[in-house]
């Protein structure tokens, strides 16, 4: 036995040593291009962590089908959009068209991810609320959900990615330590940036907002105290989902062909670690965690030099922030974060 | 973290088995077999506990040999000709066995949900074919001996995925997990060593040759591997059987009824997480290697999340916290696509939808465990209701004498 493995580990050094490297002069150079795709990445990943969030402050449970929501809104702006002519290559609109264009693509995108949340929390949720089921059981049946909307997709458009849609040439807007930020970039940050705001501000503010916060921190007193729980837990998935068919949006502007059956399932899963990171249950920590992660995916891109590598080095710092600091860098709740 | 709520065990236990019997009389989901499998365990398991132990060893023992007669005798309307090949899909059943029962300490007796099992799985398949295939540039060991090999590394890779991960708590675990199953597949594709989608070819056998100079564990030949799972998975049942009958068993056990409980009655709840992952692990490599022997060929591709995730549907399909039930459920999401043909490519939809409704429905899967009673002890289960039927209850003695924890 400790000879095998003393001959086994030499092995496996020193066979080939270049899959690992560190290639710092690339980083230093593509450090700013590499900043502004990963906080444009990482807005992405904060819209659909807010769904996350929201869910899990208010019932304690990872929405494992949530990637399948935004799935559904990114289907719904590809339809939309091929509906509307768009293809391959970038259309030939004016301004105003293809903004018009955009936003009808946008409300379809919120409508069918909106949609696809409420259907979910009624027919796969709400009967397990009913049994005061054990988490695990909910847990799974989110897996269940999950898989169930996956392949039904791949099942009506098969495995194969949809076209390609470009909705608009991306053009230079400024400059910053000579990397050139362009519009589409910017669109998205602010964008997402502003959303987030005002999902921020909704929670903190409104009625609704304040019943949220009210069962995400005690059910049964919010209840109690009027709140009327159901109504606040659909609200809640209903939000998730608007958030997610807006990240849907942008992540086909983003990726062009990345619209396919099983496309949401990495980015649900780095969504939520963006969540954990920044504190699930946290509202700004989605904001925060979702820039970061899109952030570090990158540098870690450029610094290992393959594209692969964005995943693995989500994941190992998912583990990381697990191990130092359970409860997310921002760490509060949803429930405990003062109006 | 329970996958059976309940203040007080002894009291959900009755009403889980008048629920069960209820329930056996009406019509269960999934095929005819798993309905008769399921009706006899439903309404005669209360009779199968009263038997004495002398009876069920022989009624094992037919079960047993018939296991092993399966691929021979083909059975026509279980058999899966003339679309696959019976005795492979026997070897694809007994490997999914096995790892379902492999999974089932770590999901149904700690309570720990491992999305990323496949990771373990790869780890195995890739021990197997980097010390057996002559693709690979490393020292190459007899194919026999990379299934404790393969064992002892997946083990190992158990403690060092479960050491930082599994002073979380629940939920968090899963995400890690799956986590680990996507790097795993994706640190297949890029290191040189591991060959991606190349892969390794003609991984090493058992020995020996038929009187026509053919190797009797050829790739095509699904008998005799059939043969050398089930023998292991029979092993393995005995070794878990007695872990969960335990101090060990009955640790994790607590663990997964109430983790804060069973830390407070001073069960060192990690040390017994991280046993349950390794073990856990240990199995699911050893499947692997198994599995990738028989195919004969590794890349990158079959280790996907995918799978993971039907490794835990055949987990709670079955029942999570009952091996038999485990064996089953692996079975039956190995069997079904592989018999109904029609059917394979709706596979994932199929189970999907079969997790929903089983959590929904029947959130104890197919065989409800009397995961409980082995628990608390059926020794005291037996006593209280000796007394309420006023029955001797001589005969069901559980092994370990304990009552409590």
């Amino acid at each position: 036995m400790i000879p095998t493995l003393l001959t086994v580990l030499p092995a496996l050094s020193t066979d080939d040593n270049s899959w690992i490297t560190f290639d710092i002069p690339s980083l230093i150079q593509n450090f700013w291009s590499a900043t502004f795709d990963g906080l444009t990445f990482g807005s992405i990943y904060a819209l659909v962590a807010l769904g996350y969030t929201l869910v899990y402050g208010v019932l304690n449970l990872i929405n494992f089908a949530h990637s399948e929501v935004f799935i559904m809104g990114c289907y719904g702006v590809w339809f939309t959009l091929s509906f509307l002519g768009f293809g391959p290559s970038a259309p030939n609109l004016s301004l105003g068209s293809i903004v018009v264009n955009l936003l009808l693509a946008l409300i379809v995108a919120v409508c069918a991810s909106a949609l696809t949340a409420f259907v979910l929390e009624r027919l796969a949720y709400k009967p397990l609320r009913k049994r005061n089921a054990p988490r695990l059981v909910f847990l799974i049946t989110a897996i269940g959900a999950s898989f169930t909307i996956q392949y039904t997709i791949f099942l009506v458009r098969g495995p194969v990615p949809e076209q390609a849609l470009t909705m608009f040439k991306p053009t230079p807007i400024f400059d910053v330590f000579g990397t050139i930020v362009d519009s589409q970039q910017l669109l998205i940050v602010i964008a997402a940036v502003i959303m987030m705001v005002v999902t921020e501000r909704f929670i903190s503010k409104s009625r609704t907002g304040r019943g949220i916060r009210a069962v995400a921190q005690d059910p049964d007193t919010a209840t109690l105290m009027g709140v009327n729980k159901e109504k606040i837990i659909i609200t809640t998935f209903v939000i998730g989902g608007i958030l997610a068919g807006a990240a849907a949006l942008f992540y086909v502007m983003k990726i062009p062909s990345g619209v396919q059956y099983n496309g949401g399932f990495i980015l649900g899963i780095k969504a939520f670690a963006a969540a954990v990171l920044g504190g699930i249950g946290n509202v700004r920590g989605a904001l925060l965690g979702g820039l970061l992660l899109g952030l570090i995916g990158n540098y870690g891109q450029i610094l290992l030099g393959n594209s692969q590598w964005t995943d693995v080095v989500a994941f190992v710092v998912l583990v990381l922030v697990l191990l130092l600091r359970p409860e997310g860098i921002l760490g509060t709740s949803l429930g405990r974060s003062r109006a | 973290m329970s996958m059976v709520d309940g203040p007080t065990p002894l009291h959900t236990a009755k009403a889980d088995q008048a629920a069960e019997d209820r329930e056996a009389v009406g019509t269960p989901p999934g095929s005819s077999a798993a309905a008769r499998r399921k009706g006899w365990f439903g309404g005669l398991g209360e009779k199968w506990q009263e038997l004495p132990r002398q009876k069920q060893w022989a009624v094992l023992i037919i079960v047993v040999v018939l296991a092993y007669l399966l691929p021979v005798i083909n059975p026509p309307l279980i058999s899966t000709e003339p679309g696959n090949d019976f005795p492979l899909a026997c070897q694809t059943m007994a490997v999914w066995a096995l790892v379902a029962v492999g999974l089932n300490v770590v999901i149904g007796y700690a309570g720990l949900l491992d999305l990323g099992y496949i990771a373990f799985f790869a780890v195995g398949s890739y021990v197997a074919a980097m010390l057996t295939s002559p693709d690979s540039t490393f020292l190459k060991i007899p194919y026999l001996w990379t299934i404790p090999v393969a064992m002892a590394v997946t083990m190992f890779f158990g403690v060092l995925l479960g050491v930082p991960t599994l002073r979380l708590r629940g939920d968090y675990l899963a995400i890690v997990t799956l986590g680990f199953g996507e790097i795993v597949r994706i640190l297949a594709t890029i290191i040189p060593a591991m060959k991606g989608q190349v892969g390794f070819q003609n991984l090493g056998h058992p020995p020996g040759l038929d009187a026509h100079g053919v190797p009797i564990f050829a790739n095509s030949n699904g008998t005799p591997w059939y043969w050398l799972t089930l023998t292991i998975l029979i092993i393995v049942l005995l070794l878990a059987g007695n872990l969960e009958r335990s101090r060990v068993g009955r640790n994790w056990i607590a663990i997964r009824e109430d983790e804060d409980a069973a830390e407070t009655m001073g069960v060192p709840t990690f040390k017994y997480k991280v046993w349950a992952f390794a073990i856990g692990a240990g199995i699911g490599g050893m499947s692997g290697a198994l599995m990738s022997g028989q195919v004969g060929f590794v890349n990158n591709q079959k280790f996907d999340v995918v799978t993971s995730v039907l490794f835990v549907a055949a987990v709670v399909l079955g029942g999570a916290g009952n091996k038999v039930g485990a064996i089953l459920g692996g079975a039956l999401v190995a069997y079904i696509p592989l018999r109904f043909t029609a059917i394979a490519d709706y596979k994932y939809l199929i189970f999907g939808l079969a997790l929903c409704l089983i959590m929904i429905f029947r959130s104890h899967g197919l065989l409800a465990a009397r995961q409980q009673l082995l628990a608390y002890g059926r020794h005291a289960y037996n006593e209280v209701k000796a007394r309420t039927d006023a029955k001797s209850a001589k005969a069901k003695a559980a092994p370990g004498k304990e009552a409590s924890l």
